[in-house]
């Protein structure tokens, strides 16, 4: 059974329609990837199944669980996630200390000592971070922080949103393996949203390309290595992703 | 022919620990060519291109051993003469186009404005007109009069770059112009900005952090690191890069046809910055 | 290791050297603001005068001398500030004014800010119909003059500088609940707060431990510079008589005192004024000089 089951999934803010019936399943363990281009919808998607945004119609459930507008603490137990901006998703005047401490403290952890300095290691950071604050790291470090953050409830979904895009290519690198490692090490079921193809191809399995809310289509890594793209938006958008090609003419 | 000369070009910003430099002796040359200036953040290459125009933020201070646009010695340009040249025959293209349009003037009459500084009225306006179909808006008309907020980021984009296109300038630094757009807009960008190097001879300075884009659209590419030019090279033999800092840059990027898991990482070493 | 060092460490070993760290790195910047370390100056001097008064203070501030002969003399080595009409040396009552000036501050500081925050950020974070009824109160408070307000509290409560103060001070938080709440508006839907709210926190917790702290810093720059006209509001009611009363040595209700004779004895209201102004000017400096170090977007 899919651990995460989305189905006809409608978002609404006032007038507008962000997410226009959406439908996928992603099994326990599964990486899955959602890509589109700004305004598609994808971080909606995200976001509705976080509990930021409402869900209009249609229904999503994780592990069994169908989401209604309050989230139980067991949820957000099981579920976690980290946003794009490394230098807006941290609070500006907590230590990173105070950043892992929380979760804990909210959901009653008593060997929280142990279980900071267990997540800063895992992340790569050490010891000697603990007490900085974020103004005092690096991009990389900080989306680090967000990682750790995420994981120290011991989540076993991670939805991962655009979780590169504002670092440089060499950290992206470093960023997107940490990633991996800790998927195969936990057992971890991740949902990536990104604009970059290359990043999904190299970190999921499927994924499904959006456009103006709606999904274009649905295809395997192996598809996307094969270019086997039924749609002519995926075409466009792999065309797009090797660079720029001068020949073309565009009239 | 030879547009733009910079020899030893450094930048200096001063800090409590004392002055920090940020560009540190970037010489090249531009021809009527598509140049890539490529690094990460920090490597220097904005600050580059801000120098060329004369527009390094106080308290910064850039100096150089020569800098010469078209024969024209931009160190010892008074007031009068870069008003002369910036925007009319050297322009910029910056990353967002939010911070670059004016909010309270419709498109239109910034165009017109920029295009008054050689032109008549009417002849100003067919010129806004003009530009706008060329930079591959679809409703030029609606363009016109509309506010920069009521554009889309693409639309934004390229208005901002039909701004600094109407002058038809000599050269063009575009530091970034398309990494806040979408894959498929960015990609139409590039194409306006190649045909002008094409057709009218411009001279084009090409900042990005992306050395995929760069090298599939520029001619040559300078890669900075830590204030300096650590490789010079022709874009279509981006590949064959000598520099180990080039290498990793071009290795650490994933692809769609599969690399290596875990991917490979820059390991810096500290000789590259001396 | 040198103390410098340990608190300016970019590794620090424990959450008391990091928060000791950041304080100090945020006292280096505003030492380097000359004008707002002679604000500090002035407002510390206050202090030191408010507490020290019994012991600085040459004569009692409240018994006055030989009414027939030292009456309303001028400013002399015996008497710096000069006399009264009722033989009392201004400089004792000036200095012991202080005492009441200080008390005015911290008092209204202490009462305005957590009414303005804790308002205005729950308005600001909640939203709806919460902020609706909230910010309409708040618009109320704010459509009267503060000293029109104050007159009224005060002639509802009865004169004296207890009731002046409590007037004051509610009077005075609305601006600050406006403040708090436009800040919070800003980080309400920022990526941080989200992520707080994934994790399961209250929002009691999330306007406590992170709304707050970030709302602080404005606010309190904003107290900072409000306290001239809170200090000028307090005189006010003692000028009118609604303050301090007699023979309390308020400086508001000393200059309504020599008002009578200004122009043949000048010093007997110009010194309770002077020193008005010094403490005002000195919280004014400060405030600035704290803007530029708390909130660096309000920065030239």
């Amino acid at each position: 059974m899919a651990l995460i089951d989305v189905s006809d999934l409608h978002v609404r803010f006032g007038e507008v329609h962000a997410v226009r019936g959406v439908s996928f399943r992603v099994a326990e363990g599964e990486s899955y990837g959602i890509v589109g281009e700004s305004g598609s919808g994808k971080s909606t998607v995200l976001r509705a199944i976080c509990g930021l945004a409402p869900i209009s119609e249609g229904r999503v459930t994780v592990a069994g669980e169908e989401l209604g507008r309050r989230r139980s603490a067991g949820f957000h137990r099981r579920l976690q996630m980290v946003f794009q901006d490394p230098y807006a998703s941290l609070h500006p005047r907590h230590t990173i200390d105070r950043v892992l401490s929380e979760p804990l403290a909210i959901h009653g952890f008593d060997d929280r000592e142990a279980r900071i300095l267990r997540a800063l290691d895992e992340v790569g950071l050490g010891r000697g971070f603990r007490f900085r604050y974020p103004h005092q790291l690096s991009g990389g470090q900080r989306q680090r922080v967000a990682i750790a953050r995420a994981l120290i409830l011991e989540p076993r979904v991670m939805l991962l949103d655009e979780p590169t895009s504002a670092l440089d290519a060499s950290i992206q690198a470093e960023v997107l393996n940490l990633l991996d490692r800790l998927r195969a090490e936990r057992g971890l079921t991740y949902i990536l949203v990104s604009h970059d193809l290359a990043v999904v191809a190299h970190m999921c399995e499927r994924l499904l390309v959006m456009q103006h809310g709606q999904a274009v289509e649905e295809l395997t890594r192996a598809d996307l290595r094969a270019r086997a793209a039924r749609e002519t938006y995926t075409r466009d958008l792999l065309a797009a992703s090797e660079g720029y090609r001068p020949a073309e003419s565009i009239r | 022919m030879t547009l733009l000369h910079v020899e030893n070009l450094r930048v200096t910003f001063p800090t409590r620990q004392g002055p920090a430099e940020v560009v540190r002796g970037v010489s090249f040359t531009l021809g009527r060519e598509r140049l890539g200036i490529v690094g990460e953040s920090g490597s220097g290459k904005s600050q580059t291109g801000r120098a060329i125009l004369g527009l390094t933020p106080p308290p910064g201070r850039a100096t150089a051993d020569r800098l010469e646009f078209d024969g024209i010695d931009l160190r010892a340009a008074t007031p009068r003469q870069w008003r002369g040249l910036r925007g009319i025959r050297m322009s910029m293209v910056m990353q967002d186009p939010k911070f670059s349009l004016n909010p309270v003037m419709t498109i239109g009459r910034q165009l017109m404005e920029a295009a008054r500084r050689t032109a008549s009225r009417a002849e100003a306006r067919d010129r806004a007109m003009a530009m706008l179909e060329a930079v591959q808006i679809r409703d030029p008309a609606r363009v016109f009069g509309a506010y920069p907020h009521e554009l889309s980021g693409g639309m934004g984009q390229r208005a901002m770059i039909a701004m600094m296109l109407i002058a038809e300038p000599d050269l063009l630094i575009a530091d970034e112009p398309t990494s806040a757009l979408d894959v498929t807009v960015q990609i139409e960008v590039l194409r306006i900005l190649d045909r002008l190097v094409q057709d009218r001879g411009m001279g084009l300075v090409f900042i990005s952090h992306d050395l995929r884009l760069v090298g599939s659209f520029c001619d040559r590419v300078l890669v900075m690191y830590a204030g300096r030019v650590v490789e010079e090279l022709k874009a279509a033999e981006l590949a064959q890069a000598r520099h180990p800092y080039t290498q990793g840059l071009l290795n650490c990027l994933p692809r769609i046809e599969g690399g290596r898991r875990p991917l490979p990482v820059l390991t810096r070493e500290e000789g590259w910055a001396l | 290791m040198t103390r410098t060092e340990w608190l300016l460490s970019e590794q620090p070993a424990s959450r008391r050297q990091a928060r000791l760290g950041q304080a100090y790195r945020t006292w280096l910047a505003l030492k380097a603001n000359r004008l707002a370390m002679v604000g500090l100056t002035l407002v510390l001097a206050l202090i030191a005068v408010a507490l020290l008064a019994p012991w600085i203070a040459p004569y009692d501030p409240i018994v006055g001398g030989d009414l027939r002969t030292d009456r309303l003399q001028p400013p002399s080595w015996e008497h710096p500030m000069g006399t009264d009409d009722l033989a009392r040396d201004i400089f004792s009552r000036v200095i012991h004014g202080a005492r009441l000036t200080l008390m005015v501050v911290v008092l209204v500081a202490v009462i305005a800010t957590p009414i303005g925050l804790a308002i205005g950020t729950t308005a600001g974070y909640f939203g709806g119909w919460i902020d609706t009824v909230l910010m309409r109160a708040t618009d109320i408070f704010l459509a009267f003059p503060r000293l029109i307000l104050a007159l009224a509290f005060v002639a509802a409560l009865g004169p004296g500088i207890e009731n002046a103060i409590i007037a004051i001070a509610l009077t005075s938080w609305p601006p600050y609940a406006r403040l708090a709440r436009a800040e919070t508006l800003t980080i309400r839907d920022s990526d941080f707060i989200n992520a707080a709210r994934l994790q399961g926190a209250s929002s009691l917790r999330i306007l406590w431990g992170h709304v707050t702290p970030l709302c602080l810093s404005s606010v309190v720059v904003r107290v900072t510079l409000d306290m001239a006209g809170i200090i000028l509001t307090a005189a006010g009611l003692g000028f009118l008589g609604l303050g301090a009363q007699p023979p309390q040595p308020e400086w508001g209700a000393m200059i309504a005192g020599g008002r009578r004779f200004i122009i043949d004895y000048w010093w007997v209201a110009t010194m309770p004024g002077l020193a008005i102004f010094a403490v005002s000017l000195g919280f004014n400096l400060l405030g600035d000089g704290l803007r530029d170090v708390l909130d660096p977007k309000a920065r030239k």
